[in-house]
């Protein structure tokens, strides 16, 4: 309808795509990103997460696409074994959860318009289909090409039509020509909508009519963008290196070269690992030349003379040689590598040179260490850098500054830091590991940190925030009484009439719980840190006396309109009665499944179970999500981004469990118990004998209340109820393998934060691992209702056993306060040496403890968030007050 | 572009002329007038439904059926003071949201009713002025449910509904509309873009099955400060995934008052390559979920936007009354409508 001068036509066509967010391609963007990672047909990963329904992966991988740069992503389902249109539609619908993702256009990838369409009807931003041709003539393209205008997508028309695919410029333009009359002016399509794929075949591939392809896509390019300039030219780039799979250095040059000449030529989008491109400029000029032979199809000779030094590229060989070159370089670069690589074998003698050559001590660590540091945090910052590797750089910092110190106070100078920090683990709350990362970070990036540990009283921070005289005051909690805690640290802050700002992190932290409860408690600055990531730019400004008040009330702001939005959005999704939702219980089949009396009923402690008999119980992927590295183990070693930092991290963990088992660095305790039980309501009683006359303790449980298809499930849905006959059992477990920990914390070197991490890493999956362990000895021996059960470490990982061990404080039981019962019916103070705080976390850290359900339907859940009416009777049932009960479920208020 | 020749090429351009010439003023809440009249179930059940199983109290747009007397008055009040453009009372008048009542057989006859009486009292307002046309808008609502997201935090990837469900209740309300006679539609409170793409298939379905179209407006929500529809998208994401409908014109409506509406008004503004609209809400809820802005304070804001020239059709969303309207109209009447930097072809 709006008809378009031809003036302003050539002014301002642009591509308008959008997810969350728009994506308007001017020709300042260059080059347009599209994630590739996430098709089938050319990640074999991704493929094997989709045929194994591994979707929360799969979404991973997405996210991480977009996070390396991908401006839009490119999902393709083409694969045999898969039903493309259910695969499209499952993937589609979840990332659209994810904000992360959804917010940059989809390019629905596909060779059936079925799977084409199934992908176009889950998009509500404006993405691309990828790809409709006239193979098939010109009927059904331009069918296809109206529904797709109707979807409103952009299109990629391939270079295929009735005779063929076509390989030739001349070719190709013609077919895309036709291509794109049709659609303007058959199909309604704006000319800026179109993308054309001239057809990206492989070269060198010994076949000398095929060494031409590289410049008939260039040529084609050319012409094509001169005939028209609001269109687009993409293709798929991996498939012209396909001759030199498995050699990635030879292939990724030979993809920049191309696309290095394609761009200039017109080319503006491509399919592309966005992770994995060389620069042009940094490519091996020897490399480059020869690549840029076959590329250009300079030579007749040019394939030999590639495939003949291909190989001098493959392997470490080359790479290694170069490896000690920078050894030839300055000092600063030197250091500078050092740090980057986290290489501390000559950090001191390059330090001392460095000393000699500056006027003094502190020059050097401002100066060329400073700079290093400065430059890893900007490759951490640009996700260039992971943070086991930051960790590493800090630690030749360290190594390096500690060389200094000496000098500098000699030379009565004290380094100007940037801003002193209080770090600290709130009352109750006995976890570290993610505030000691923090303060890592930190540290490297120049900040003094006054860490004050864990269990730390409000009084004692304050206090010790006026005595240091700190810029910024940080918090950390694992559980969610924590978050309770840190309001209270708030109010405290207020009433005393601190001006400092306050920084909130950890894992039950969020931004919500911030901007409802702690923000509204202190006026000076409240700001949420979601990862260690964040902390420094965070630290930075707050603790900048210039930026601090303008940064810390836009935050303000924010938070206000945060919780004005909640306010409203309360009316917007309301949870059903807590007696709907338990009409819509989950309710076993009874008569299918008799429960099974436990072989060895009752209380059983086991000690010092064997650290060696654990090491296969671990699961790692948790342990790298501690060091802030996503993906699955083992995939993540292998993965295209993290995989190097996260094949060098399992080394050095390994490396150290190996010394914990071999050394007997810590002490393990485990104890459980099963006994009669049954079900009340949405209570699991436990009694104190088998004539089931006496209940020994009530066991509350919470039921989901949010409006949905399946089931209302509750824990205690999975135990007979007392009234039916029925005898069933259900047990409890505390285990630890965290004790001596500190005298093995001894045995690190001094100034480890990386060693001090990785030693409680560890010991959490050790814990972990114990839980999982006793949870096979219950099924198999104590319970023993699975006596054959035969499964891997990874089923087990996988929980595909019968039965589960939920554990306060998680999903299925959110209410942390729950476990004293189980330390005191499981006397774990006495059988386990461990020890509750009063915020109700574990003592020592690496503990486990829940309950054991057997029944073969039981599994986990997210109780998700809970109304008014059920915290009401929860505090009936627990005996507690309501506002004690609100207290405790805080996170999963829902009113 | 879109080759279906127009279904009345006079009336769209007699639109047309005075759109160029003017803001165009678009009535107020619907909800709100029935809500005064302070119905009781017998009044939403009339004698047709008197035996119907379920509770039909609330189901505003059974009305059109049942009181149509009440809805015309209502059409009558906002046509009264100065309204060009009067919305039919059919926010819920789909399959979908019908369920809910078990009326879902009545949504086409719901459409094609209210049509029919808004077009009766946009007539008589003409005849008695014929100076002044009066257009009816045969509103599309978005449904109760969510295309993209899921109403179950813990599966992110399910849904309650699919695209497809979506088009067939969509076009079964347009051919309604269509039938009863509205001269524009307007796909409107959209919250879920998906919903939106959907509506703007099953309206060019319609279309292309008659082979001929009738102009669309397209009107989003913008849920909250975010800044965002409840979906999540920006207003440009949100303009760029409906453009392809080649509307007449886009716009927000509900959920904020002129005040919080107007910065997403000047986004859009900046990127829409067609009319900009906007029918803001009067105010923001006070607690007790009522909405307190009175005629002047509405109108004061509405007179920027005006002065600023964002807008050419602007109206009254939920709590915006006919005094509201008669404010907004004398606000907006000195002042040129936006231009467009594109010119629109009849």
């Amino acid at each position: 309808m709006n008809d378009i001068s031809d003036k302003k036509e050539t002014e301002q066509r642009f591509t308008r795509l959008s997810g969350l967010e728009p994506l308007v391609i001017t020709p300042e963007l260059n080059f347009v990103n599209v994630g590739e990672r996430t098709n089938v047909t050319g990640s074999a990963r991704f493929k094997r997460l989709i045929l194994d329904e591994q979707y929360d992966e799969a979404v991973e991988v997405a996210l991480q696409q977009v996070e390396n740069g991908a401006q839009i992503i490119d999902v393709n389902m083409d694969e045999g074994l898969l039903d493309a249109e259910q695969a499209m539609t499952r993937f589609l619908n979840l990332i659209a959860a994810e904000p992360d993702i959804a917010r940059v256009p989809v390019m629905v990838d596909s060779s059936k318009f079925a799977v084409i369409e199934a992908g176009l009807r889950c998009l509500q931003g404006k993405g691309i289909v990828n790809s409709i041709s006239l193979k098939e003539g010109e009927d059904e393209f331009l069918e296809q090409a109206r529904r797709i205008r109707r979807y409103g997508a952009a299109v990629v028309v391939m270079a295929f039509d009735e005779t063929g695919q076509a390989d030739q410029a001349e070719r190709m333009v013609e077919c895309l020509s036709r291509a794109h009359k049709l659609l303007t002016e058959e199909a309604g399509f704006p000319p800026e909508d179109i993308i054309f794929d001239p057809n990206i075949f492989p070269v060198a591939t010994g076949m000398d009519e095929h060494n031409n392809y590289s410049m008939e896509f260039i040529n084609a390019t050319r012409e094509l963008k001169k005939k028209f300039p609001h269109c687009h030219i993409s293709g798929g780039v991996s498939n012209m290196s396909f001759s030199f799979r498995g050699n990635n250095v030879v292939r990724e040059a030979m993809h920049s070269v191309f696309l290095y000449h394609a761009t200039k030529a017109g080319m503006d989008m491509g399919i592309v690992n966005a992770g994995q491109l060389e620069v042009y400029d940094d490519i091996d000029p020897e490399l480059r030349e020869l690549v840029e032979d076959v590329v250009l199809n300079r030579r007749d000779d040019a394939t030999e003379r590639l495939l003949e030094a291909a190989d001098q590229y493959k392997g470490e060989g080359k790479r290694q040689e170069k490896d000690e070159a920078w050894r030839e370089k300055p000092v600063a670069e030197r250091l500078k590598y050092s740090l980057v690589k986290g290489i501390d074998k000559y950090v001191i003698e390059d330090t001392e040179e460095a000393r000699q050559q500056h006027a003094s001590s502190l020059e050097v660590i401002e100066g060329p260490l400073m700079d290093g540091m400065n430059y890893v945090g900007d490759l951490f910052g640009d996700g260039k850098m992971f943070l086991p590797q930051v960790v590493k750089s800090a630690r030749v910092m360290k190594k390096a500054v500690a060389h200094l110190v000496p000098y500098l106070e000699k030379e009565k100078k004290a380094g100007e830091k940037k801003g002193k920090i209080l770090l600290a683990t709130v009352k109750g709350d006995v976890h570290d590991i993610g505030k000691n990362i923090v303060g890592v970070v930190l540290a490297c990036n120049g900040f003094d940190i006054h860490d004050l540990g864990v269990m730390v009283p409000v009084e004692k921070i304050l206090e010790e925030a006026r005595k240091e005289e700190v810029d910024v005051i940080g918090l950390s909690g694992l559980i969610t009484p924590s978050l309770d805690e840190m309001v209270t640290v708030a109010e405290a802050m207020n009433n005393e009439q601190f001006e400092l700002p306050l920084m909130i992190g950890g894992a039950t932290t969020s931004r919500a719980h911030t901007a409802l409860r702690i923000d509204p408690a202190y006026p000076n600055g409240v700001v949420w840190v979601k990862d260690a990531s964040r902390s420094v730019d965070v630290a930075r400004k707050l603790s900048s006396k210039n930026h601090r008040d303008n940064y810390a009330r836009g935050i303000k702001d924010d938070y206000a309109s945060y919780r004005e939005r909640a306010a409203n959005k309360k009316s917007r999704k309301p949870l059903i009665k807590l007696e709907q939702a338990r009409a819509n219980a989950f309710e076993p089949d009874w008569e299918a499944h008799t429960p099974e009396t436990p072989a060895q009923p009752g209380l059983h402690v086991i000690e010092d179970w064997p650290l060696e008999d654990l090491v296969d119980y671990i699961d790692w992927t948790p342990f790298f999500r501690t060091w802030e590295l996503a993906g699955r183990y083992p995939d993540i070693l292998e993965d295209d981004v993290v995989g190097e930092a996260a094949t060098s991290l399992f080394k050095d963990a390994r490396a150290m469990l190996d010394k914990i088992v071999d050394e007997q660095w810590l002490r393990t305790r485990a104890v459980c118990a099963l006994w009669p039980a049954a079900s009340d309501g949405d209570d699991v009683l436990l009694y104190t004998d088998e004539t089931r006359n006496e209940v020994r303790e009530r066991l509350v449980m919470l039921r989901q209340q949010a409006d949905k298809a399946s089931e209302n499930l509750c824990l205690a849905d999975f135990v007979a109820p007392a009234d039916s006959g029925i005898e069933d059992w259900a047990g409890l477990f505390a285990v630890t393998a965290g004790l001596d920990i500190e005298k093995a914390q001894e045995r690190l070197p001094e100034n480890d934060d990386y060693a001090d991490i990785m030693l409680k890493a560890l010991a959490d999956r050790l814990a972990e691992a114990l839980a999982e362990a006793l949870h096979r000895k219950v099924r198999t021996e104590l319970w023993g209702y699975a006596k054959d059960e035969g499964l891997d470490n990874e089923s087990l990982i996988g929980e595909k056993y019968r039965g589960i061990r939920p554990a306060p404080g998680y999903p299925a039981c959110p209410d942390h306060s729950e476990k004293t019962k189980i330390f005191d019916l499981l006397d774990a103070p006495g059988n386990a040496e461990m020890q509750l705080t009063e915020s109700f976390a574990m003592l020592p850290t690496a503990a486990v403890s829940g309950y054991y359900f057997g029944h073969p339907d039981s599994k986990y859940f997210v109780v998700g968030k809970v109304n008014k009416d059920q915290v009401e009777d929860y505090a009936k049932r627990k005996g507690i007050s309501f506002e004690q009960a609100e207290k405790f479920l805080r996170p999963n208020l829902g009113y | 572009m879109n080759k279906l020749e127009w279904h009345d090429s006079k009336r769209v351009e007699r639109l047309l002329d005075v759109l160029a010439d003017r803001i165009l003023v678009l009535d107020g809440a619907m909800g709100t007038m029935i809500q005064q009249a302070k119905l009781s179930e017998q009044d939403y059940r009339g004698d047709r439904f008197a035996d119907h199983s379920d509770d039909l109290k609330g189901n505003n747009d059974l009305l059109t059926l049942t009181r149509p007397d009440l809805i015309e008055s209502i059409h009558q009040k906002f046509l009264a003071v100065g309204c060009d453009m009067v919305e039919t009372n059919t926010f819920n008048a789909n399959r979908i949201s019908q369920a809910d009542y078990a009326l879902e057989s009545l949504s086409e006859e719901i459409n094609r009713e209210s049509a029919r009486i808004a077009r009766k009292a946009c007539d008589a307002a003409e005849q008695d002025d014929p100076d002044k046309p009066r257009f009816v808008v045969g509103v599309i609502g978005p449904t109760n449910r969510t295309a993209s997201i899921s109403p179950d935090v813990s599966s992110p990837g399910y849904r309650n509904i699919d695209f497809a469900t979506l088009v067939e209740s969509y076009q079964e309300a347009a051919r309604g509309l269509l039938d009863g006679g509205a001269d524009l539609i307007m796909i409107e409170t959209v919250f879920d873009t998906l919903n939106a793409k959907a509506a703007i298939f099953a309206v060019q379905e319609e279309f292309e099955q008659r082979g001929e179209r009738w102009p669309l407006l397209i009107s989003g929500t913008i849920t909250d400060a975010s800044g965002r529809t409840l979906s999540g998208q920006t207003p440009e994401a949100f303009y760029y995934s409906v453009a392809h409908a080649e509307p007449l014109g886009v716009g927000f409506n509900c959920a904020l008052g002129a005040d919080q509406l107007k910065a997403h008004v000047k986004s859009l503004d900046r990127v829409a390559e067609c009319l900009v609209t906007a029918h803001p809400n009067a105010g923001l809820p006070n607690e007790f979920g009522e909405y307190d802005e009175t005629p002047e304070e509405m109108a004061s804001v509405i007179a920027t936007y005006a002065e600023e020239g964002l807008v050419n059709i602007i109206g009254g969303c939920c709590g915006t009354t006919p005094d509201h309207l008669r404010a907004i109209a004398d606000a907006v009447a000195d002042h040129k409508p936006r231009t467009l930097q594109f010119p629109i072809a009849a």
